[in-house]
Order: C-alpha cells, then structure tokens, then sequence
C-alpha cells in the first residue's frame, strides 16, 4: 500500500470535559481510496471528518493530511485546506453571491486565479454537475439537489485531492437524493479520494472500497462493503445494519 | 339538441378593486372598527386643522416687516423671521462676505454625498474623490491659503457645521464600530475585552458628557497651547460615541450569519480577513440596513449637542441668531420650525435611501 494520504493515530477528542466524542481513533486512508462512514447520530462520525481539514480540533494524538500534521500552525492548516473539499449536509452556499460568483470566490482569492480563468474552470465544474445554466442564478433560487450539487462544484473548483462529504443527502428530498448521488458516483470513477458520512448504502455498496462502522467514539468495524454487509463480526454493526436495512 | 357555443362578453367585477373608491372601502371603511376609527380621526382633522391652516398660513406674515409680525402677534405665524434671519440660521457666525465659502464647500460636500450614494459611481476612485472633496471643503472653510482670509473653527456655524460633523462623524464611527463589532466576537481575549469595555463605557455616558470632556477636560491634560482644535475634539468624541452603538448594531448581524457560512469560507482555505470581508460582513450588514440607518439618524441629529460646547451648528446658530435681537427674539418658535423642516428634509432623505438599500441587498433572497 502506497503512503496514506490521511493518517489518524490515537487522536481524542472531547466537547467540554466530559464528551468524549472520538477515542483512540487510528485510521489510514490511501490515495484515491473511497470511504463511507455510518453509524447512529452521536457516534462521533461527522467530528471524524471534520477533524481532517481542522473544522474541529482534537485534543490527544495526530493527524496527518498529505503528509501535513494538524496543528495550531495556521499555515498548515491553509495548507491542508487547500487540499481538501468539503460539503455539508446544509449546502453552506454564500446566498449572497450568484452560483458563478460562489465557485470562482476561492479560486480568485486563496489560488490568486485571474477571474477569467477561475470562471473558466468554474463553467467545466458546473457542467460536470449538469447545471450550468443556472450560473447567474442566487443559490436561494435553486431547488436543494441543485444547490448540493453547487456545492460539489465550488469544492472541486480548488482542485482537492480529498473530498469530504457530511451527510451530503441528509437534507434533501427523497427524488433530489439521486441526482446528488449520481454526481458523486461520477467523482468516485475518476479516481478522486473520498471520504462520505452518510446513511446511503446503496452508495456504500456502489462506490466504497471501505465502510466503516461507528458507535460511542470508536471506530467499531471496518471492511469492504460486500464483507460489511453480509457477514458483520459484531452484534454492534449486525443491530445498526438490520435497523437501516429493515424496510 | 346540439349545443351551441355562446361565447359570454366580458364584463366588470362585481365589487371593483381598483381606483380610490375602492382603496377607501378597502382601507378606511373595511369593518366597524376601522370605519369608526377614519371618523373619528376625520373628526379631530376637522377641529384642528382649520385653526393650524388660519395661524401658519391664512393669518401668517411672510414679507420681512417687524410691525406685521407684531400686529399678528398671537393669531398667525411669523414667517418674517426666517426671511429676515435665514443667512444668520443657516451659515451661523461664520463672517458675513465670505459666507459664499460654506455654501460652496456644502454643496461640495452634498454633491459627494450625493455620488457615494449612487450606485453606478461606487468605483475605486471615490477614495482619492472623498480625499479631495473633504481637502476641499477645509481648505474653503478654514482659509488661511490661496488668498481666503483665515477663519477660526469658532466661527464656522449652522448648517454646514451639522452636515461636516454628521458625514464625518458617520464615515469615521461605521469602520471603526465594523472593527469594534468583530473584535467583540474574537477568539483572543486581550481583543475581546478591549471591545467589551469600550462599548459598555461610551455607553454608560451620555453624548454631552463626552462633548464636555472632549472640549474642557481633554485640554487641561495637554500641555497649555498644544490642545488639538476644539472641533477636533468634539469630531472625535462624536465618533467614539456613535462606534460604539453602531457597533452593537452590527454584531446583532454578525450572530445572525449560520456557522456553516464561515466554515464554508474556511474549507476553502479563505482567511480570517478574507472570509469576513466577502462573506460575513456582506451578510450581516444587509441583514441591519435598518438598525444601522437608526445610528446614522440620531448621528446627525446628535450633533445639535455640541452646542453646547459653544460650537454653533444649526440648532445653535438660530439660538445666537434670535437671541441677540430682541425685537425678533419672540418669535422663536417659526425659527424653530424651520429649522426642524431642515432636519427633517435631512432625515427623511436618510431613512428613504435606507429602504432603496434594502431593496438593493435583498435581490439574492428574492427566488
């Protein structure tokens, strides 16, 4: 296995004093490798990720993206930024700004693009979503898949090596649901590294190389979809898995 | 039978829903209560205004001439006064053959104002223009160079006064309240309490206060002769006062902008700075267009204070214009009147051009 482009070794992390919300965490993630993390709400799964690209900081132990460790050295957390995108389960768009103006904000000011180019490469990335003729349109004015898939666009503009997605369909309606995974599964062929929290298992089952189970901090189960889903080793997992699978 | 189509010509509503009438029906007689209350306000219009019409018009003097204000004395305004007295009200004490400097240096300021406020001139060259304007102004005020006799700042008074102190007062307080706004928010403490304790002392003190200090204690601190110009002081204590509210104004905005918006900012690997300048701010402060109007009003209104520090801005130059002259000193009142149409001109334009802003940052919300 080549070198891991995320690294987590032991990391803990509390909420005041007394959640312990991630502990002893160790996870290696290979280039273009694509995981799905699910587990009950509360299980530390969305602090997980949030940690790689320091929306949140850990307390205990290390990690490592791209070969940078996070620490309070604001520099090499820009750094990492830079190479890693994100999308939130609330799309987080700028409503301020027309769709256009929310991809190409990073590149002309964290990349120093010249706006012609950064609106160039923003026109490719919304035709990769299949929306680019709502580019002068206000987010607020577009339907919630719409906007997620925005959202997926304005990350990619940065031309990351990670992706993360926070329960990216969590907040859309069931018919807006595909077309946002559609995308994602696109990204998944071409290779991108992706790490996705979410309760989709057909997506788990379509994309991931890996899924990891989470319960109370921990990292419970980890394994490739086909062994995940069919043969769980702990009761843990077997008992999540028949609650989301059961209807 | 077969049926036949009858095509049915077009006719009227019923119940019309245009036009006065109808707007009458809809809004004044709608139901008992509003019927009741448009008579009984009709009523009171009806008692009143023909006795405010007798005495501020029918009755009211208008020419110049003290015997006819006298004779009317009692039963209609004296509108004389403020023909005989306009220059004196609105340029104050400000020496009577040079008075075409504030007028020019006013409108100066006006037409910049004016052009700030338009949206097709907001380009970087409004910088260097404000600059310039601004030299402009204190240069034709002042004198003292390109062979304008000199004038000292006691004597500059009225209306040109009011609008110098309310435009720079408003352009220096809103940066420094955007500052003081953030810096209440800031992760460093050393910042945050800086923050927390001036906005809660300027708050603690009423603006005459300040004024006072600003203009008789401020010196005794100084060494005797090296005290900035009065109008100085009183500039600058009219902007920290108006920072710190206008400050509270803006944080309401910046709690209203969602967390997810400055970690958005932030996994795209935008600074601090960055993120607040293009992300935050244009949200937040569309969010207090209102709130921040309110300040930039009472700003204005605030300056008639310095009065009381003998700096004889508008209120103040009617005040030494009729005191002074105690055959026109009874009448007071149209003095005041007047000058309260001038404030009110003023004040109306602000909060309309307020509601034009609003209109303007609301087209992103607008689906």
């Amino acid at each position: 296995m080549s070198e891991p482009i995320i690294k987590f070794e032991k990391v803990n992390k509390w909420y005041g004093d007394d959640f312990h919300v991630l502990r002893d965490i160790d996870l290696e993630v290979a280039p273009g490798e694509r995981i799905v993390i699910c587990g009950p709400s509360g299980s530390g799964k969305s602090t997980l990720i949030r940690c790689i690209n320091r929306l949140e900081e850990h307390q205990e132990g290390r990690i490592f993206v791209t070969g940078t460790e996070l620490t309070d050295d604001v520099k090499a957390v820009e750094r990492v930024r830079r190479e890693v995108g994100m999308v939130f389960q609330q799309f987080n768009l700028f409503p301020h700004l027309t769709v256009l103006e929310n991809l190409t904000l990073a590149p002309m000011w964290v990349g120093k693009t010249p706006k012609a180019k950064a609106e160039e490469i923003a026109m490719r990335q919304l035709e990769r979503v299949r929306i680019a003729e709502q580019a002068r349109k206000y987010p607020l004015q577009l339907s919630g898949g719409q906007q997620q898939r925005v959202a997926i666009a304005r990350a990619l503009c940065l031309k990351p090596k990670i992706m993360l997605f926070d329960e990216p369909t969590s907040a859309l309606d069931p018919e807006m649901i595909k077309e946002v995974l559609e995308v994602m599964i696109e990204l998944a062929g071409q290779g991108m590294t992706m790490i996705c929290v979410t309760h989709e298992m057909g997506f788990a089952k379509a994309v991931a190389n890996r899924v990891i189970f989470m319960d109370q901090g921990q990292i419970v189960e980890q394994a490739p979809p086909e062994e995940f889903f069919s043969r769980p080793k702990s009761e843990r997992t077997k008992d999540f898995l028949s609650k989301i699978l059961g209807h | 039978m077969a049926s036949v189509f009858q095509p049915i010509p077009p006719r009227p509503a019923p119940v019309r829903t245009t036009g006065y009438v109808a707007w009458a029906r809809a809004n004044l007689f709608g139901d008992w209560r509003s019927t009741t209350t448009t008579i009984v306000l009709a009523l009171v219009a009806l008692w009143l205004l023909p006795g405010m019409a007798q005495w501020a018009i029918f009755q009211a003097v208008f020419h110049p001439s003290l015997e006819s204000c006298q004779a009317a004395r009692g039963t209609g305004a004296c509108w004389a006064v403020v023909a005989e007295k306009y220059r004196y009200i609105i340029l104050g004490r400000y020496p009577y053959d040079e008075q075409w400097r504030p007028v020019v240096a006013t409108l100066l300021l006006m037409g910049l104002l004016g052009v700030s406020c338009t949206r097709r001139f907001w380009r970087p060259w409004l910088v260097p223009l404000w600059i310039a304007v601004l030299a402009g102004y204190f240069v034709l005020m002042a004198g003292g160079v390109l062979g304008l006799s000199k004038v000292t700042t006691d004597l500059w008074g009225g209306l040109p006064l009011t609008i110098m102190l309310a435009t720079l007062g408003i352009v220096l307080a809103f940066p420094l309240a955007v500052l003081v706004a953030l810096g209440r928010r800031s992760k460093l403490p050393a910042i945050r309490t800086m923050c927390i304790v001036y906005v809660e002392l300027v708050r603690g003190v009423p603006l005459i206060s300040v004024l006072f200090m600003a203009s008789f204690l401020f010196p005794l601190f100084m060494p005797v002769g090296k005290s900035p110009d009065v109008l100085l002081r009183v500039l600058v204590g009219i902007t920290l006062f108006a920072a710190a509210y206008l400050a509270e104004s803006v944080r309401g905005g910046l709690q209203a902008v969602p967390k997810g918006q400055v970690e958005a900012a932030a996994t795209l690997g935008l600074t601090y700075w960055q993120t607040q300048r293009k992300i935050v701010l244009p949200q937040a402060l569309a969010m207090v267009v209102p709130a921040v109007m309110n300040n930039f009003i009472a700003i204005f209104k605030d300056t008639s204070l310095v009065t009381i520090v003998s700096l004889y801005e508008l209120t103040g130059s009617l005040g030494l214009a009729l005191n002074a002259d105690a055959d026109w000193r009874p009448y007071k009142l149209e003095g005041y009147f007047f000058i309260a149409a001038i404030y009110f001109a003023f004040c109306f334009a602000m909060s309309r051009y307020s509601l034009w802003i609003e209109k303007q940052v609301s087209v992103s919300r607008t689906r």
